[in-house]
């Protein structure tokens, strides 16, 4: 299927380049349809080539209509008949394909998957591994790191309105509804960076609300989620500590949570860990200081109408403040 | 004046201009607004229960609405065909004075079921504002309000108008849909009744 | 209105001619500025839907070019985010609620199906009226709104919480939901007057098995029309009372639940596309038989198809909603009542095929719209595929690839059947040919820029392209197949305005038409182009299914109805027996006195819950004076009255 990839194609974000079981049975399915289908639209335009193409006619010499007689119209009556059922089993295989590639799927639920959350925002993505011990809890955004060969229980809903998670790499879309909380299964298969986008119309910056998931060995994402588990490093430079002054006595706080420290709200990205993320704004920009620095004074030149509000910080403080978030790894 | 043709003819100049149910021309009219608003009230009826089946408890955490007024006007809806149905009737047979006193008879009930509708809406026991619940049973109210209101207003101009000079065969026709108009508010009453009144007593235990 | 008046080829008799001078004067619309707002002959207003419809084309047709520029360049700059998000729901309202159904089935079911059947005038005419000032009224409302940015932005269907109180900011989704209400009730009317028209006026001997399939094709549409519209009188409903009124039906706190709109909007929404697509059938029949020079093959079939695409079109509904999670047994129904819809269409394609295969095909310009009809629709039919199974629909629903699905079987089950359709009945409308050689090119830029448009839209939706995005990243794979898409809009610019400049051209200068230059079958071609405002000089009676085709040698004509009056004739509705005569209403202001009163009450309910208690007053008022009798009409026709014998 990677036909239909054409030159000049990364292979990320798309449903034809599967990297785990949800996506490779999806794929087969597509291709049962894709082949089957393609033969029914060729030979169903031949036959109208063929019906119209023969010896040209025009009103003037056929004034009136022409009789039918009996044999053709029964020669017809087959045809027509043969073709209807043709159609009849053409369906059943298709119909078949779907259930029994819907029922893979299903089957993929597994009793020792890790369960993830996500919680739909505007426009970005609360992500948070549950655990029985509090202090085992992670909550990030955006990034989503698996192992790999692991079936993962998402679960989800959204805190506001109708969003869709999905990266097409691993598997079909589930919508992230308020009032429902959805389940589902996915596994990752092949190590890598596999990006996903938002698929329901949210609003004025659906467009820019992506994801990763992130799929490594055990061991990596094992490492992985001890440290995001670990509370934000305390500063240790002077201008790192001027820099989490500046993150407490500005409006960061208001919508920012950074662990280890007085910042609690939920309202906007956990910031505990930000400095080990690939990328900053739902997927928009790579993290780099510049560009933090230009979202962080300017967050609506980049996103405009997302919820972050510009921010009127001097050259030092807005220097001071990032080099306190670098240290936020 | 008869046309002269020099083909065959098909001369239709005996039949009937004045003629009901299924052969006039606005008693399909009535049927096609019967069957669209029909349609609304059973999705709507399909919504409250799709609402009831995403909760928990039902009403939630307050009173079904009280049953009098409601029954009430169920009785009053009821005996209201009485004199509907025999102006109907009478109407088929262009008997003036029948269907003067048929529409004056059904627009008192009318009235009157208006009347005890706005006793209803005071003890429903719920407000649209404070749940889905709520928001459900005063739409469904409402709509019915929105058939009987201007059911009541087309009964009104009709018995007006048959107290004028401007009576025809065709007021005749009028008056039979009119009737058949009404049974659709009534036939209606009796699903949403059931609906608003006893579903939640029903569905709660 | 440029047009010629043309004598039928055969010379009236005096008699004829008297009789013709004096239904003219019973059944002649008004004249002068007032008197436009007072005319109800069926042509005259299927004229202005057809008119009206088109420029909504174009508009949303504009809009569509802003957003291809837009998307030509990853990160671009020419709409900004929120421009955007009212551009494409505006281009998707309009063309769905102001193009779509008022073109396929309003205008066209209007204008020729009364012709069709035989008769005099549609049912209810000033009700038609009323619907259409509804109609055009609620377009500018939209408009008007949106120029003043507050155009709806919240996509075609709106979905809650997303145009709900909470996060639909301002009064753009409210008026997004007021044009529901006014192209609902316009809807409504004109399905009741077919139904009406095609069941009781049709010309004697026009018994159920010889009801022409374009006429089968727009009935079962006002059906559809009659169960699939309350879904969404109620979606919009609610949604404005939840917006305005405080109502909380889908507030998840308090019990209310967002899919509850999915599942009301998608009852209207799944049949609304068919709704667009049966009449497009119905056109594409129509021309197959007669450029194919015989009865159409299969007629029992073809109409047994479109009765069942029409009951197993509300069947499908949740398949909109696979990805909301929904149990499992009622993703496999869903799954299988959408595939199951493709047996129906795919009889009529057998057909008309085989149609064509035993016929002798004359390729003039509406055929060639029928047959790029077939590559088109079916195109998008097969991608119907993809959708109807839940795996697959999971990857591609909310993606280019189902924009793509879409636009092939809108535009080519609907559009393409209608420039044949206006190539085909200008002519009879007119009483001119529209250019041969101009019509082909407009075809051929259409075909071609429609294709380069929209096929590649597959190939970046199954690249991971979301839909109603307004820009995109550069490095997505996606930039090459977006410019080519927005290069192939140049085309079809190109190709409405050739059209465009061809229908100016020919108003003036087209070859002259004649009643017949198709030498086609059916009952509008038996009057003179463009028809009178009685219609027919004699009423028709009908021998067969293609009434033209099949008439007796001496086909006898209707007489006995009244001079003086707009009497008709009524029939029986199985056997077309005649039954009985009725008088429809003669030109009246006051339709468009109620269309503006309820225009009010409409509108004002946007500002305020009072709006519809206070507005009802002016609309009841209204209403009265349209049908309070007038006393010289009443005494002559209880003069005149005959009583049924009961």
């Amino acid at each position: 299927m990677m036909i239909l990839a054409v030159p000049g194609f990364p292979g990320n974000q798309t449903s034809l380049n599967p990297v785990g079981p949800g996506a490779s049975h999806i794929e087969f399915e597509f291709s049962l349809i894709f082949w089957i289908t393609c033969a029914v639209y060729c030979i169903v335009l031949l036959g109208l080539v063929i019906a119209v193409a023969r010896r040209r006619h025009s009103l003037e010499t056929i004034p009136e209509p022409l009789a039918t007689n009996e044999p053709t119209e029964r020669l017809t009556r087959r045809s027509v008949t043969a073709a209807v059922a043709v159609t009849v089993v053409l369906l059943f295989i298709m119909l078949i394909g779907s259930f029994q590639t819907g029922r893979a799927l299903g089957d993929m639920n597994q009793e020792d998957a890790l369960p993830i959350e996500i919680y739909g925002h505007q426009w970005w993505w609360e992500v948070r591994y549950p655990n029985n011990e509090a202090y085992k809890i992670v909550e990030t955004a955006n990034e989503i790191h698996v192992p790999v060969g692991v079936p993962i229980r998402f679960s989800g809903t959204s805190r506001d309105v109708i969003h869709s998670f999905w990266a097409p790499n691993v598997s079909g879309k589930r919508d992230l509804l308020p009032g429902y909380k959805a389940e589902f299964v996915w596994q990752v298969d092949q190590p890598g960076r596999w990006r996903g986008q938002c698929a329901e119309y949210c609003g004025l910056q659906h467009a820019h609300m992506s994801f990763e998931i992130v799929a490594e060995t055990k061991e990596q994402f094992a490492e992985w989620l001890s440290n995001q588990a670990k509370s934000s490093v305390q500063p240790s430079t002077p201008q790192a500590t001027r820099g989490q002054q500046v993150f407490m006595t500005h409006a960061c706080v208001l919508c920012h949570s950074i662990r280890g420290t007085s910042a609690g709200s939920r309202n906007g990205p956990d910031l505990t860990h930000l400095a080990s993320r690939a990328t900053i704004a739902a997927g928009t920009l790579p993290n780099t200081v510049g560009n933090l620095g230009g979202w962080i004074l300017n967050a609506q030149s980049i996103k405009p109408g997302c919820r972050m509000p510009p921010n009127q910080l001097s050259g030092s403080e807005l220097q001071d403040l990032l080099a306190y978030l670098e240290t936020l790894k | 004046m008869a046309e002269r043709l020099d083909r065959p003819v098909l001369d239709v100049s005996s039949l009937p201009t004045v003629h009901f149910g299924t052969h006039s021309l606005t008693w399909w009219g009535i049927m096609g607004m019967m069957a669209i608003e029909g349609t609304v009230f059973v999705l709507m009826i399909a919504s409250y229960f799709y609402l009831h089946s995403r909760s928990v408890e039902w009403p939630p955490h307050r009173n079904p609405p009280d049953l009098m007024w409601g029954t009430v006007n169920l009785a009053l809806f009821l005996i209201s065909a009485i004199p509907s149905e025999w102006y109907r009737r009478r109407a088929r047979k262009g008997d003036l004075k029948a269907v003067q006193i048929g529409l004056v008879l059904v627009s008192l009930f009318g009235l009157a079921i208006l009347g005890v509708r706005y006793l209803e809406l005071l003890h429903l026991n719920t407000d649209w504002s404070i749940d889905a619940y709520g928001s459900a049973v005063w739409t469904l109210m409402g709509l019915h309000i929105l058939h009987l209101v201007t059911d009541l207003v087309d009964t009104i101009v009709l018995t007006v108008l048959f107290f004028t000079s401007l009576v025809e065969g065709k007021r005749f026709m009028d008056a039979e849909e009119n009737a058949a108009y009404w049974y659709f508010v009534v036939g209606f009453w009796i699903p949403i009744y059931l609906v608003i009144y006893w579903a939640p007593r029903w569905l709660h235990a | 209105m440029i047009t010629t008046k043309v004598a039928t080829e055969t010379q009236l008799t005096e008699e004829e001619l008297r009789k013709a001078l004096q239904l003219e004067r019973i059944w002649q619309e008004p004249r002068g500025f007032v008197g436009w707002f007072k005319a109800v002959h069926h042509t005259t207003i299927g004229m202005r839907y057809v008119v009206t419809a088109f420029i909504f084309f174009l508009l949303a047709g504009l809009l569509a070019g802003a957003m291809r520029l837009q998307l030509a360049f990853p990160e671009a700059h020419f709409l900004s985010n929120d421009k955007y998000n009212q551009f494409f729901t505006m281009h998707g309202s309009t063309m769905m609620f102001l193009f779509a159904v008022p073109m396929m089935f309003e205008a066209l079911s209007v204008y020729l199906v009364p012709l069709m059947v035989g008769t005099r005038n549609i049912a209810f005419p000033r009700l038609n009226a009323y619907s259409y000032y509804l109609y055009v009224f609620g377009g500018i409302m939209f408009y008007v709104a949106f120029l003043c940015n507050t155009g709806a932005d919240r996509g075609w269907f709106a979905y809650v919480p997303l145009s709900g109180p909470d996060y639909g900011v301002g009064k753009r989704a409210d008026f997004w939901a007021q044009l529901i209400t006014f192209t609902e009730v316009s809807a409504l009317a004109v399905a009741v007057e077919i139904i009406v028209t095609v069941f009781r006026l049709r010309a004697p001997g026009m018994s159920l098995n010889r009801i022409p399939i374009f006429v089968w094709g727009q009935v079962i549409v006002a059906f559809m029309v009659i169960f699939a519209l309350p879904g969404v009188v109620l979606s919009s409903t609610m949604l404005l009372l939840d917006r305005t009124c405080g109502t909380q039906f889908f507030n998840p706190s308090v019990g209310g639940d967002v899919l509850l709109y999915q599942h009301l909007f998608w009852w209207f929404g799944h049949p609304e596309v068919y709704l667009i697509f049966i009449p497009g059938t119905a056109v594409v029949s129509t021309i197959v038989t007669t450029f194919s020079r015989r009865h159409i093959f299969g007629y029992l079939v073809l109409v047994l198809s479109l009765v069942s695409t029409g009951f197993i079109a509300f069947g499908l509904w949740v398949h909109h909603m696979f990805a909301t999670g929904i149990p499992q047994i009622a993703e496999s129904y869903f799954t299988g009542a959408s595939m199951m819809i493709a047996i129906p269409t795919g009889v009529q394609i057998f057909c008309w095929i085989a149609t064509m295969a035993t016929g002798k095909v004359v390729l003039r310009t509406p055929m060639w719209w029928a047959i790029g009809f077939f590559f088109v629709f079916v195109m998008g039919g097969l991608t119907g595929m993809f959708l109807a199974s839940v795996p697959t629909d999971l990857q591609v629903h909310d993606t280019y690839f189902v924009v793509a699905h879409f636009h092939y079987v809108l535009i080519g089950g609907a559009v393409f059947p209608l420039f044949g359709a206006i190539f085909y009945w200008f002519p009879k409308v007119t009483g001119r040919m529209l250019s041969e050689p101009l019509g082909q090119l407009s075809f051929w830029l259409f075909f071609i820029g429609f294709n380069v448009t929209f096929f590649p839209m597959h190939l970046v939706g199954l690249r991971g392209m979301p839909r109603r995005v307004y820009t995109y990243e550069p490095g997505m794979g996606w930039t090459l197949l977006n410019q080519i898409e927005s290069s192939g809009y140049i085309l079809l610019f190109l190709s409405v305005s050739i059209l465009l400049w061809n229908v100016y051209r020919s108003l003036r200068r087209g070859r002259i038409a004649g009643p017949n230059p198709w030498h086609a079958g059916t009952l509008e071609w038996a009057t003179t182009s463009p028809p009178p405002h009685y219609n027919f000089l004699h009423l028709p009676t009908v021998n067969g299914r293609e009434a033209l085709w099949d008439a007796a040698p001496n086909q006898p004509v209707v007489v006995g109805l009244s001079e003086d009056s707009r009497q008709i004739l009524t029939t029986r509705s199985l056997d077309a027996e005649p039954d009985g005569r009725e008088e429809l209403p003669s030109p009246s202001i006051w339709p468009f006195l109620a269309a503006l009163a309820t225009t009010a009450a409409f509108i004002g309910s946007i500002f305020t819950p009072w709006g519809i208690t206070i507005g009802s007053v002016p609309v009841a008022i209204t209403m009265i004076g349209w049908f309070w009798p007038k006393k010289q009409a009443a005494d002559r026709r209880r003069a005149r009255e005959i009583w049924q014998n009961d």
